[in-house]
């Protein structure tokens, strides 16, 4: 019964100690470039590789080839999600402030992966399905991420209380979790006319090596660019942080102390 | 039927957003570290003179 309780506390200790905003800001600051760059390189090589030199498919002819963008967008779309969604845990958990910012900052990314990931499909549909777009359960699943990516925006921005925004925020992400295991099935659940999953885990890819290399390498490299965007976003709004509490602070050395509340404080010494 | 027009379209929104994506990201980080660093700057001088 007391393993749970210790285990919280020493989980609650260690993200503490590793989410600290200096700790972060140090750390990325030498991250950053060693993200930022392979991203670059790497995504670089995987467009080309799969606009120029990856073969066209027997039956989709060079259509094919925006798979490189649309599949990596679609896994990052869900993955971006799930990082929101674990932001939020830790928010609503620990109610640290690096938590409630970063979700603040993968929202936006999030949503335009997504966006791309809707658009790229449909530019893909048209030539292969006659259609920009089906009421098919993966094609709608989608689209619902996308609202839940923006409604995430928006609460966040909704509530003069900016604590009370993230807190709003944090519920609909967890709560629109469950998106995520019907967009992953929905192909299998419901017969769609979106194609099944071409790589799974369990089985051998069902696409040829010259293919599934490209979109390997363009995934790897969408990730860390994703990573390396999130990092550089997340850093800024630490700053920013920083900024308004400085800008801040003569002002409340001159109010009275009753009126910055507790939950201010503790933000402005974890921020500081 | 040439599916080059959805090909270009697919990979120029892609390039297109990511690319803004990442050069607001760089501004954004770039203003906020100027920012901060003259506000440290000015603090630290105000501790300076009053403390001499």
């Amino acid at each position: 019964m007391t393993a749970t309780p210790g285990l919280m506390a020493r989980l609650g200790d260690l993200f503490h100690r590793y989410a600290n905003p200096g700790r972060f800001l140090r750390l990325s600051a030498r991250l950053q470039p060693w993200l930022t760059w392979p991203a670059i390189i790497v995504t670089a090589i995987g467009l080309g590789w799969g606009l120029f030199v990856a073969p066209a498919d027997w039956q989709q002819g060079d259509s094919v080839r925006i798979m490189y963008v649309h599949v990596p967008c679609a896994w990052l779309a869900s993955s971006g999600y799930f990082a929101l969604a674990l932001c939020s845990l830790l928010s609503l958990v620990w109610r640290h402030t690096l938590a409630d910012l970063a979700a603040a900052e993968i929202g936006p990314v999030g949503a335009c992966v997504t966006g791309i990931c809707l658009a790229t499909g449909s530019l893909w549909g048209k030539p292969m399905w006659g259609t920009w777009w089906v009421w098919d359960a993966r094609l709608t699943s989608v689209l619902v991420l996308f609202f839940l990516y923006l409604g995430h925006i928006a609460l966040i921005r909704a509530f003069d209380d900016q604590q009370r925004g993230y807190r709003a925020a944090a519920i609909l992400a967890l709560a629109g979790a469950v998106d995520l295991p019907i967009i992953k099935f929905s192909v299998q659940w419901w017969n769609t006319l979106h194609q099944p999953a071409s790589i799974t885990l369990s089985k051998a890819p069902t696409m040829s090596h010259e293919m599934l290399w490209p979109l390997l390498i363009c995934t790897i490299g969408f990730n860390l660019g994703f990573v390396a965007i999130i990092i550089a976003r997340l850093r800024a709004a630490v700053m920013e942080n920083r900024i308004r509490l400085l800008l801040s602070a003569p002002a409340a050395r001159g109010s009275s102390s009753g009126s910055v509340t507790d939950r201010s404080k503790d933000q402005g010494e974890q921020v500081a | 039927m040439t599916h080059l027009p959805y090909i270009l379209a697919a990979y120029g929104l892609t390039v297109a957003v990511t690319g803004w994506l990442s050069i607001s990201a760089v501004l954004r980080l770039k203003k906020a570290q100027k920012r901060l660093a003259a506000l440290e700057a000015s603090r630290d001088g105000k501790r300076r003179r009053e403390t001499t």
